[in-house]
This record gives structure tokens, C-alpha cells and sequence, in this order.
């Protein structure tokens, strides 16, 4: 176990609808796709050019970073020597607003993971793709990859049309568990709402700043809701939302269920505790302090010991080269070494 | 243990509350349902005065959307943050083991019985059936 | 675990000689009712405020949409025995608070009427010289203490700095205040007139939380709960922060000095290892930046304390001063809200006396030049 490192969040890029896609759409489908020009889902979250999206020396010759399966292929097992990886797609059928489009994406998305990643290398593994505008076409999805077990988990995205805490989407959830499926909680907008409460921001920078808050909204909402209360077996993955938040967070939380508790009494502990439970976090990239006893204290602060990190090896796509939880690593004596940050598997 | 006499139960009218200073400490004693509870009128928190904290059901819930009451008007909600507190025992809703206020026990007895406090029973022969609540320190 | 809490925690029961005078950053005067602004509103925006009332980005006319747990959003034993709602009897005020508390300064923050989220912007402007003639009047005149705030709502800039250059005159403002929840992000260009001006006067800028902007308080949508809500306000906070370095204000005016209040502390230190952690990745976008992002927090920001972060170990509470640095922080007790914070009881960490002066008096003296 000791030597099993997987990388819990790798992007293949969808080269088109018309293109990656067609393939896997139903005969109506492809009519409407080819003949109405329906294309270029690629998130505004993550535009193919911009630095965040791709690593130099990680991008193709010709396409998008992450669309070549042996670029990705050497970059995730060869240079960075993880076991597995995890092929999470951003591209965004979930951000359609028609939900019968939406189910039909996310399944052609899901069908050419299968097909031409999971297939081609028994290391990769994939989360499903849903369309969580329909929750109940979402379990249909979910259901229709159950038995496949390199489908590891639930994608969608920390901006979306309602917060993932929501009733409606307590069916999605109830599936999650039943099928032992994480949800994972991927940094990237529906662009239902501006990105935070203030407005629209000017720049990327910003926008990619706030999806920290954005995921911090989720998990109150998620906790607040109760979904961990009604479905105790569910966990939640947060890929790309940053970590040093977590402490002021979690305190902030706390302070204030203390004194409202009243309005959710079936928030049965304090909101730090049903995080070090339910919700794991990848700590790339990590927004961490500049010395290593911040990041010691931070790691501290969060409880790591209680609450296991997934240890992400690197992004694909990312610019850094190595993460600072390598570099904590180097040294033994330091808390935040591998046997606190682990790699738990969820399923199977 | 020194008992003191602070009040008839006649001037805490169910649902109220009194503060009475002895040596030198605040207490404030409620009126529940018929029963009585004496406690140090100090929230552990910050600090905040009990005597203005809403008396509240107990308030538990299966699930969501669900809201369960019992022992109405025997918790606590400080006047300040809302802490709840349990005002038989002086416990914390949130954390039980560790936070509490300071809680005292209280008798209702007959005047006839009772030494001189801060509060100086009246003897009037024609009140000699009151009943005095006493609170021990 | 320690011993069962049964007192507040690190009583500071200072001797005469060592006992310090408080600033408190954050004190929210009340209107006892809305005709008390009919002395400073002209006529015709008494009859609209009767007439049409409040305009605002929300479902009620009379409350929110997240009902708070406690009424008037205030502690329960700050209804001043005269009558009226929590912060509108000075005597009160003075006798439950700015006495027993000696405090020496207290900067008002007035919330009353949305002053920022009237959706007519005229009104709101109206509204906005009528609450800053009623500081004055109702409050800083018969309180030498207390402090008060220049309210200028920033969606109609001409009319905020309109407002701004007549209160400035006075000189008896020590701030500017803007909302954190308007049409568009701090750090837009079309508020830059503002920092302008404010730096120009020598003024810092206030920021307290609240307002309906008309935009979620999340990125994913509408969250059901106060309990939510409330945490929402730090998340806004957190996000003006970026906006206002990464839109490079600091760059543009150097001068500018900025007072988050209400915001509380924990978030900071994240926040700016968040932004330098990404600055070389989005440099290429932001090429105005000549410094890395925590350098302009460092420099240009303050942080009132309230309400304080409560990690169960004193020994966290402490990282997250020394991460943010003891000279950007300010008293603030927030009072008469329901998350008030007595300087007494607050701190669960101690802290040293040269640090308490700071944090307590010094660093806000110095800034609001008091």
C-alpha cells in the first residue's frame, strides 16, 4: 500500500462534440450536433491556452492539453510515478441548460472514457459525468456505469444551479452511497451565478480564487442540509478547492452552529467534525504558507491525522513540478508525512 | 453549605426569572413548569448575563425537516451568542462534557425554617403559609 | 480534554496601572424610528420613504430572507429599557457599553435602511446624507467617543463622491464607507473616482459586511439557512480582498488604506497564501501587478476582529494573529449584535501587552489619526 499513488484528478480532453463525442450520441443526437453546429463545450473555467490548463512541456503538438492518451500516459505513471490515476472530464455537458442534451453528453462523455481511456490502461479509472440539471437522469447515469468498476466516483462541478446540499438532489446522493461512490466536487462553473456574492470579476485570477469559497458554501450546504445525517455513507472529494482554507473554516462553522444550531437541529455535531468524516481533499494545487511550518501548522490545524488527504501527485496540466506535500515528505520527522496523507480507497 | 432565601415563589411567575447577588456573585434563578433552578448568572462563554437568555424547548430532530420538543422552557439560548444551555444541570447543549455553567441546587421550602438572606422574609403572621424559595450556595 | 468550562476563559482582570483604554472599530448606532431621519431628509424624500419605503434586491419589505436568531439581529439584553431597538438610546449605549468597557473611541457603522442596497440610487444617496448629518447630530455631538463613518454607496459614484467632499469639509469623519455588495466587484474601474478622492482626503476606506447586491451569496446559488448566510459574509469579505489587490487599487493608489470590518481574522492568512500561490501562474493576466499580492494586504489592509475565530486550542487562534500580523488588526466588538465580542473575554490566547495595546488602541488611533 505503501507504494500505491494515485493521482485523483487528471483532465483527458474532449477534442469537440463533433469530433471526440459523435461516436457515442444516439442517431438524433448526432443529427442535431453536425447539423446545428452544437460544439466547443469547453468550460470558461478552464480555457485551453491559459497556464492553469496545461503544463508546457504537458501540451501536444496539435490539440488540447490532456486529448493524448500517451502524453498523459507518460506524464501521470512515468514521470510521476503514480499506480493509478483518475480521469476526471471538465468538459461541459453539465453546464448545458437543456437537461435531455445534458443526459445525452454525459453519457457519450462517459461511454468515451470507457472506450478509448479506461480500456487502452487498466491503471486509469474515471468518475461519471452526470447531469445534475435532472437529478434523476443523473442516477440513470450512475446507475448505467455501477457495475463498472473503473468508474470511481460522481463528478460535478462547485458551481452549479442550486447548492449540492439541496433536496432535489438528495436521490443522486442515496444512489452515491448505495453504489459506494464518492462525489467528487471539481473547481469549475455552470456560470449560473456570478462566481461570488460580490459580482463578476474582472479577471481569471479572481475567478480562481473564489472557487475556494465556492466550495466552502458546498460543504455548508451539504452539511446544513443534512446529507451526511441522511446518508452517513456518503463522501465527498473536493479536487481543485485549495486546502489552507480548511481550518478558519471549519472553526468559523462551528462558532456559528453553536449559537444557531436551532435552525438545523438535525445537525447532530459540530460542523469539524462531520468534515473530518465525509469530506477528503486533494492537496493539489495547495495554497499553502511559504515555510514548512506553516504548512505543518496548517496540516495541524486541519486535523490530518483525523482526516485522511488524498495525495495528489501532480495535475495534468499543472505548472508546478512538484507539491509541497513532496517536499514535506522529504523530511521524516515532519507530521504531515505519508502515513497521514494517504490514499484511502473508497471502492472495491 | 449556606442556604439563602431569595425570593417567594410568588415573585417569579412561571416562565420568569430573578438575579439576586450573593457574595458577590450574580444568580439568577428561573421558573419552570412549576420548578425552580438557580444558576451562576454568567454565560462560560463571554460572559453574557443568563437572566436575558430566551428559555427554549429542547430542540432534537431525526432528520431534516423534522423538529422535535420536549422540556419546553428548560434550556437556555445565551442572550449573546446562543449557546444552549440545560437549565437543570447547567450543561452545554453542544458539548455537554466540557461546558457548563455553574448550577446550584434549589429547594422550595416553607418560611418558618429558614435563616435571614439577602432577601429578608417578611413575617407577617397572615403570610406564615408562603412559601419561600431558598437557594443554597 | 481541559477541565470543564464553567467561567470565561482568560479573564483579563488588569490592574488601574495596566488597563487600557479601548477603540472599538465596529459600534452600530440604531434609529429609533424612520422619522428620526425626517430632520435631515428633504421633504420630498420623507414622502418617497413613506410612499414607496425601501427598494430593495430582496423577496420582503420588512425583514430578510434568512431570519436571524435573535430579534433585530441583536443580543437580548440591548433593548434599552426606555424602549426603542438595540443601539438607539446613547444612554444606554453608554451606560451598558462604552463605560463599564472604557472605551475611549467607537467608530460608528451605521446598517440602518440598506443605506447601500436602495435600488434607486437617488434615494439611496438621500438616505446616505441623512444618516451621515444624523452621526453627527444624534450621536457624535453629545458623545465626544464616538466616531463617524461617511456613508457613500458606490453605484452611483458622482453622488458618493459628491457626499464624500461635503462630509470631508467637516473633518469629522475619520472614514469612507462603501458596500461590500454591490452592482459590480470593489476592484472595478468604475469605483477607481472613489479611491481617488479617498485617497486624495487622506481617508481610509470602510468596509462592513452586509448589503443585498443583488447577486447570490454564493457561487453555486442561494444557500436555505442563516446559518449558511452568515458564513457567506467572510466568503464576500475574502473575495473583495482579491478584487481589490488583483485589480491592482493598491497599485493605482498607493496611498489608499482599507478597513474590512465584521469580516473577522481567520480567513486572511489563506486568502493571501491563496493569491501569491497563483500570482506566477495568472501573472501574464495582470500584468499591473508589480508586487506580489500579500505585499499590498501587508501594507494597505486592516482587519476589525469581530466576530474572532474560536479554534479549540488558544495555540491556533494565536497562528492565525501572527499570520495576518498584530499591526493589521483592530478592536471590534460589533455591539449591539448578537456575535459580540467583549474585549475582556474574547481572546482565548494570551496575548502580550505591547500586542494588546496594538490590537486594542494603537493600530486604530493611528489610522483613523484619533
Amino acid at each position: 500500500m505503501a507504494a500505491t499513488r494515485i493521482d485523483c484528478d487528471i483532465h483527458p480532453a474532449v477534442g469537440g462534440t463533433r469530433t471526440t463525442l459523435l461516436p457515442y450520441l444516439d442517431d438524433h443526437w448526432k443529427e442535431q450536433v453536425v447539423s446545428r453546429a452544437i460544439d466547443g463545450l469547453d468550460l470558461t473555467s478552464y480555457p485551453p491556452n491559459m497556464p492553469l490548463s496545461g503544463r508546457p512541456d504537458w501540451r501536444p503538438v496539435q490539440g488540447k492539453p490532456g486529448s493524448d492518451l500517451a502524453m498523459v500516459q507518460r506524464g501521470a505513471f512515468d514521470q510521476l510515478g503514480a499506480s493509478h490515476a483518475i480521469c476526471n472530464v471538465l468538459y461541459g455537458a453539465q453546464a448545458v441548460y437543456d437537461p435531455y442534451m445534458a443526459s445525452a453528453f454525459c453519457k457519450a462523455i462517459n461511454d468515451w472514457i470507457a472506450a478509448e481511456w479506461l480500456s487502452k490502461d487498466e491503471r486509469l479509472r474515471a468518475s461519471i459525468v452526470v447531469p445534475m440539471q435532472a437529478p434523476d437522469l443523473a442516477i440513470e447515469e450512475i446507475e448505467r456505469r455501477a457495475d463498472d468498476h473503473r468508474f470511481v466516483s460522481i463528478l460535478v462541478l462547485s458551481q452549479g444551479e442550486t447548492l449540492l446540499g439541496r433536496r432535489h438532489f438528495w436521490p443522486v446522493y442515496q444512489a452515491a452511497e448505495k453504489y459506494k461512490l464518492p462525489l467528487a466536487i471539481h473547481a469549475g462553473s455552470q456560470y449560473r451565478f456570478a462566481p461570488s456574492s460580490i459580482g463578476w470579476p474582472s479577471y481569471r485570477y479572481e475567478y480562481y480564487f473564489v472557487e475556494a469559497q465556492a466550495f466552502q458554501a458546498q460543504i455548508l450546504s451539504l452539511i446544513y442540509e443534512g446529507v451526511f445525517g441522511k446518508f452517513p455513507g456518503l463522501k465527498v472529494v473536493l479536487m481543485e478547492s485549495g486546502v489552507s482554507w480548511l481550518p478558519a473554516f471549519m472553526w468559523r462553522a462551528n462558532k456559528t452552529w453553536r449559537g444557531v444550531r436551532v435552525e438545523v437541529p438535525w445537525v447532530e455535531r459540530e460542523p469539524a467534525s462531520i468534515i473530518r468524516d465525509h469530506v477528503r481533499v486533494t492537496m493539489q494545487p495547495f495554497d499553502a504558507p511559504p515555510d514548512a511550518t506553516g504548512v505543518a501548522d496548517v496540516i495541524d490545524q486541519i486535523g490530518s491525522d483525523k482526516m485522511s488527504c488524498l495525495r495528489r501527485i501532480i495535475r495534468i496540466g499543472s505548472s508546478t513540478a512538484t507539491t509541497p506535500s513532496r517536499r514535506i515528505c522529504r523530511n521524516p520527522s515532519s507530521r504531515a508525512c505519508a502515513p497521514t496523507i494517504r490514499w484511502r480507497r473508497f471502492r472495491g | 453549605m449556606a442556604r439563602h432565601i431569595v425570593a417567594r415563589t410568588t415573585d417569579i411567575p412561571p416562565g420568569g426569572n430573578k438575579v439576586v447577588g450573593i457574595d458577590g456573585r450574580d444568580i439568577v434563578v428561573f421558573h419552570v413548569n412549576g420548578e425552580f433552578f438557580a444558576l451562576l448568572n454568567r454565560c462560560p462563554h463571554e460572559g453574557a448575563p443568563l437572566d436575558k437568555a430566551a428559555c427554549v424547548a429542547r430542540l432534537t430532530s431525526p432528520e431534516p425537516g423534522v423538529y422535535q420538543r420536549s422540556r419546553v422552557g428548560e434550556l437556555l439560548r445565551c442572550a449573546w451568542h446562543g449557546w444552549e444551555f440545560d437549565m437543570r444541570n447547567g450543561q452545554s447543549w453542544f458539548d455537554p462534557k466540557r461546558v457548563k455553567v455553574r448550577s446550584y441546587p434549589v429547594a422550595v421550602e416553607s418560611g418558618e425554617e429558614l435563616q435571614k438572606g439577602p432577601y429578608v422574609a417578611e413575617t407577617f403572621p397572615v403570610h406564615i403559609e408562603d412559601s419561600y424559595v431558598i437557594v443554597e450556595t | 480534554m481541559s477541565d470543564v468550562i464553567d467561567r470565561p476563559t482568560l479573564e483579563q482582570e488588569a490592574s488601574a496601572k495596566t488597563r487600557l483604554r479601548i477603540i472599538d472599530c465596529d459600534i452600530h448606532p440604531s434609529l429609533h424610528s424612520r422619522a428620526d431621519l425626517n430632520p435631515f431628509l428633504p421633504k420630498r424624500w420623507q414622502d418617497h420613504l413613506k410612499t414607496y419605503g425601501d427598494h430593495l434586491r430582496t423577496p420582503y419589505i420588512g425583514t430578510t430572507p434568512y431570519p436571524r436568531s435573535s430579534p433585530l439581529i441583536a443580543r437580548r439584553d440591548a433593548w434599552p429599557p426606555t424602549g426603542g431597538p438595540p443601539g438607539s438610546d446613547l444612554a444606554f449605549m453608554r451606560k451598558q457599553h462604552l463605560d463599564p468597557l472604557e472605551i475611549e473611541f467607537g467608530v460608528l457603522q451605521v446598517l440602518d435602511l440598506f443605506i447601500f442596497s436602495q435600488q434607486n440610487l437617488e434615494f439611496g444617496a438621500a438616505i446616505q446624507r441623512a444618516m451621515n448629518e444624523w452621526q453627527l447630530a444624534n450621536w457624535c455631538s453629545r458623545e465626544p467617543r464616538l466616531k463617524a463613518s461617511i456613508l457613500a454607496g458606490q453605484d452611483d459614484t458622482a453622488l458618493a463622491i459628491a457626499e464624500i467632499e461635503r462630509c470631508a469639509k467637516s473633518g469629522q469623519y475619520v472614514q469612507i464607507n462603501v458596500s461590500p455588495r454591490a452592482n459590480e466587484p470593489l476592484g472595478r474601474r468604475r469605483y477607481w473616482p472613489i479611491y481617488e478622492r479617498a485617497q486624495e482626503l487622506g481617508m481610509p476606506l470602510g468596509i462592513h459586511v452586509g448589503g443585498y447586491g443583488g447577486h447570490a451569496p454564493t457561487g453555486g446559488g442561494w444557500p436555505s439557512y442563516y446559518c449558511e448566510e452568515h458564513q457567506s459574509n467572510a466568503h464576500t469579505m475574502a473575495a473583495q480582498l482579491a478584487s481589490l489587490v488583483i485589480e491592482g487599487i493598491l497599485e493605482r493608489f498607493p496611498k489608499l488604506k482599507i478597513v474590512f470590518i465584521e469580516g473577522g481574522f481567520g480567513w486572511i492568512a489563506s486568502a493571501m497564501w491563496r493569491m501569491d500561490r497563483h500570482f506566477e501562474r495568472f501573472r501574464s493576466e495582470v500584468p499591473h501587478l508589480k508586487r506580489r499580492p500579500s505585499e499590498y494586504v501587508r501594507e494597505h489592509f486592516w482587519f476589525t476582529t469581530q466576530p474572532i475565530d474560536e479554534p479549540d486550542e488558544g495555540r491556533h487562534l494565536r497562528s492565525l494573529i501572527e499570520w495576518v500580523g498584530v499591526d493589521r488588526l483592530l478592536f471590534s466588538s460589533d455591539y449591539p449584535h448578537w456575535d459580540f465580542d467583549d474585549p475582556r473575554f474574547a481572546f482565548k490566547t494570551p496575548l502580550t501587552d505591547a500586542e494588546r495595546a496594538k490590537i486594542f488602541n494603537a493600530n486604530a488611533r493611528a489610522l483613523y489619526k484619533l
